[in-house]
C-alpha cells in the first residue's frame, strides 16, 4: 500500500474552508466592504449578503423565517447568549436550569456561572454509550425549570441524543429547550419545527465555513435578552457589525451542506464502519466509545487498554496521521475527559482513548493505512507499558 | 509541542524493558491518574551498572524515562540519587510546563528504586 503523505482525521478541532465557500466571500472582503446598516449604496451589497445567508441557513434547519437566525462570533457565542440570555430574561419564572454531563464546556462553563449567580442547573447523567437519561430529566424537570440545554450529538463519542424525546419531554413543562448542534450541523438532517427545538446553536466550520462565525436560532416568540450591547444589530440581541464575509460564507458552506449532506454522510458512514471495525479487529483490548448505531458519520472513538492517548497520538502523527484524544495529557488539566468518564469509564480505560474524525477529504485507502499501522503502533507501546492484562485487573 | 530531543527519546526509547533479577525496583504513579512507571536497577561496586524502564503514559513520560536511564547509568548509587526532575528536563532541552508532573515520575521512581536496592541490602546482610 502507498503511504501518503498526510492524514487528517480531526475534523471536529477543525475543518478546512471549502474552496466554494472561500471563492464567495473573497468579493466581500475586496468589493463590498461597506457597512451593512450604512443607508448609501456601499451598504446594499452586504446587507442583501446578510439576507440571503440567513435564508440559506434558516433552510438548513427548516426555521420558520429567516429572522430566527441570529448571527454570532461562533457556537461559544451562541452557547453564551442561548443559556445567558434566556436565564436573565426568564429569572422571573424560574431559576432552574437542566443540562447533561457531557456537554461542551461552552454550555457546562456558562451553567456553573449561573450557579454563582443565584440559579440552580441540574446536570443529568447519562449511559454507558453516553446516551442522556430521559427518567432523569422527567423526574428532574420542575415547574420553575426554565431552561433545558443539551447537545444534538457529542463531538468525542459521536453518540447522537433522541432531541425529540427530550423535546416532548421539556414541553410538557414551561421549559425552553436549546440544542447545542455543533458537532452534527452540516452532518445529519436538523430540523427545528419536527424536533421541537427552542433556540439552536450552529457553527460555520463544522460545515466547511470559515472559523470564528456561528448563528443561534431562536424560535419566535422565546423571551431571550442580550448578552453584547451595542449598536443593536442583529435585532438588538448581537449587536456589533456583522462579520459580512464570514456570514457570506457560512451561508454557502450551509447551501452545500443541505445540498450535498445525505451522499457524503452516507459516504462518510461507510469510511467511520470500516475504520471502526478494521481497528477493533487488529487490535486486542480495543473498544468503541459512544453509541454503536446512534453515531455521528464522522466518528470514530476508540480506546486502547494498558496505553496511554497522547503517546498514541505522537506515534500516529510520526506516521502522518493527525487524529485527537480524550487523554488527561493532551488537555490543559490533567483530567481526564468529562465526556469519557461520565460514561462510566475508568480513568485509566479513558486515558487510552482515541478520536478519528472523518471529512471530506478522506479516502478509503487513509482508512486503510490507518488500520494498517495502529497494531505496530499499539504493540510498541504496550511493549513499553508496564501493565498487563492481569496486572490492570489487580488495580479495578 | 515537545523538544526534538523528546521526541527522539519517545521514538527510539533507551534501555526500555525489565531486569528478571533486578537488585532494586522502584515504581511510582498508577494508571489512575494517566502516568505509572518503573524503573529496575542492577547494582555492582555501588555502581548502577544496568537500568531498564516500563512506563505507561504520555509522551513526555516515556522520554523521561529513557533519559533518566542514561543519566543514572554508571553512576554512583549517591550521585544518581541526586538527579533533579529539572535535570532530566534540562537533558531533554526543556519540556512543556504542565509536563513537569511527569519528569518528576522519573527521579522518584529511581530514588525508590535505589532505596530498595539498600533495603534489599540490610536485609541480606541481617540474614548472613
Amino acid at each position: 500500500m502507498s503511504v501518503p503523505r498526510k492524514i487528517y482525521m480531526d475534523h471536529t478541532a477543525g475543518k478546512p474552508i471549502d474552496s466554494r465557500v472561500l471563492e464567495a466571500m473573497l468579493s466581500y472582503m475586496k468589493f463590498f466592504y461597506g457597512n451593512p446598516f450604512s443607508i448609501h449604496s456601499f451598504g446594499e451589497e452586504p446587507r442583501k449578503a446578510l439576507d440571503e445567508a440567513r435564508i440559506k441557513i434558516a433552510e438548513l434547519i427548516n426555521a420558520e423565517r429567516k429572522e430566527s437566525i441570529i448571527f454570532t462570533s461562533g457556537a461559544t457565542e451562541s452557547n453564551n447568549l442561548a443559556i445567558k440570555g434566556v436565564a436573565n430574561r426568564n429569572a422571573d419564572r424560574g431559576k432552574h436550569i437542566i443540562t447533561s454531563s457531557i456537554e461542551h464546556m461552552s454550555v457546562l462553563n456558562p451553567c456553573k456561572f449561573l450557579k454563582t449567580k443565584g440559579f440552580n442547573v441540574t446536570f443529568l447523567p447519562v449511559d454507558s454509550y453516553g446516551v442522556i437519561s430521559l427518567e432523569s430529566l422527567e423526574r428532574e424537570l420542575k415547574d420553575d425549570t426554565i431552561l433545558v440545554s443539551v447537545q444534538y450529538a457529542n463531538g468525542e463519542i459521536g453518540t447522537i441524543q433522541p432531541i425529540k424525546e427530550i423535546s416532548e419531554i421539556v414541553h410538557r413543562k414551561n421549559a425552553y429547550l436549546h440544542v447545542d448542534a455543533t458537532a452534527a450541523n452540516g452532518l445529519i438532517p436538523i430540523d427545528v419545527r419536527k424536533d421541537g427545538i427552542d433556540l439552536l446553536t450552529l457553527s460555520s466550520n463544522d460545515m466547511y465555513g470559515p472559523k470564528g462565525v456561528g448563528a443561534l436560532y431562536i424560535r419566535e416568540g422565546v423571551r431571550i435578552e442580550p448578552i453584547l450591547h451595542g449598536g443593536g444589530q442583529e435585532r438588538g440581541l448581537r449587536s456589533g457589525t456583522e462579520n459580512v464575509p464570514g456570514i457570506v460564507g457560512f451561508g454557502k458552506a450551509a447551501e452545500i451542506a443541505k445540498k450535498e449532506m445525505r451522499e457524503e454522510s452516507e459516504r462518510l458512514s461507510r469510511l467511520r464502519d470500516k475504520l471502526i471495525r478494521g481497528l477493533l479487529e487488529s487490535v486486542p483490548y480495543s473498544f468503541l466509545n459512544g453509541h454503536p448505531t446512534m453515531r455521528l458519520p464522522d466518528n470514530a472513538a476508540v480506546r486502547f487498554s494498558f496505553i496511554e492517548g497522547e503517546s498514541i497520538l505522537l506515534s500516529l502523527d510520526m506516521m502522518g496521521v493527525a487524529a485527537s484524544s480524550g487523554s488527561a495529557c493532551t488537555a490543559k488539566t490533567l483530567e481526564p475527559s468529562h465526556v469519557l468518564m461520565a460514561t462510566g469509564l475508568k480513568h485509566e480505560e479513558a486515558h487510552g482513548s482515541v478520536l478519528f474524525t472523518l471529512g471530506r477529504q478522506n479516502t478509503e485507502e487513509e482508512v486503510d493505512y490507518v488500520i494498517s499501522i495502529m497494531p505496530d503502533i499499539v504493540k510498541r507501546l504496550r511493549a513499553i507499558s508496564p501493565l498487563t492484562p492481569k496486572e490492570l485487573m489487580s488495580n479495578v | 509541542m515537545y523538544s526534538e530531543k523528546v521526541m527522539e527519546h519517545f521514538k527510539n526509547p533507551r534501555n526500555m524493558g525489565e531486569i528478571k533479577d533486578a537488585d532494586g525496583v522502584g515504581t511510582v504513579g498508577n494508571p489512575v491518574c494517566g502516568d505509572m512507571m518503573t524503573i529496575y536497577i542492577k547494582v555492582k561496586d555501588n555502581r548502577i551498572e544496568d537500568i531498564k524502564f516500563k512506563t505507561f503514559g504520555c509522551g513526555a513520560a516515556i522520554a523521561t524515562s529513557s533519559m533518566i536511564t542514561e543519566l543514572a547509568k554508571g553512576k554512583a548509587l549517591e550521585e544518581a540519587l541526586k538527579i533533579t526532575r529539572k535535570d532530566v528536563a534540562d537533558a531533554l532541552e526543556g519540556l512543556p510546563p504542565i509536563k513537569m508532573h511527569c519528569s518528576n515520575l522519573a527521579a522518584d521512581a529511581l530514588k525508590l528504586a535505589i532505596e530498595d536496592y539498600h533495603k534489599k541490602q540490610k536485609s541480606k546482610e541481617g540474614a548472613s
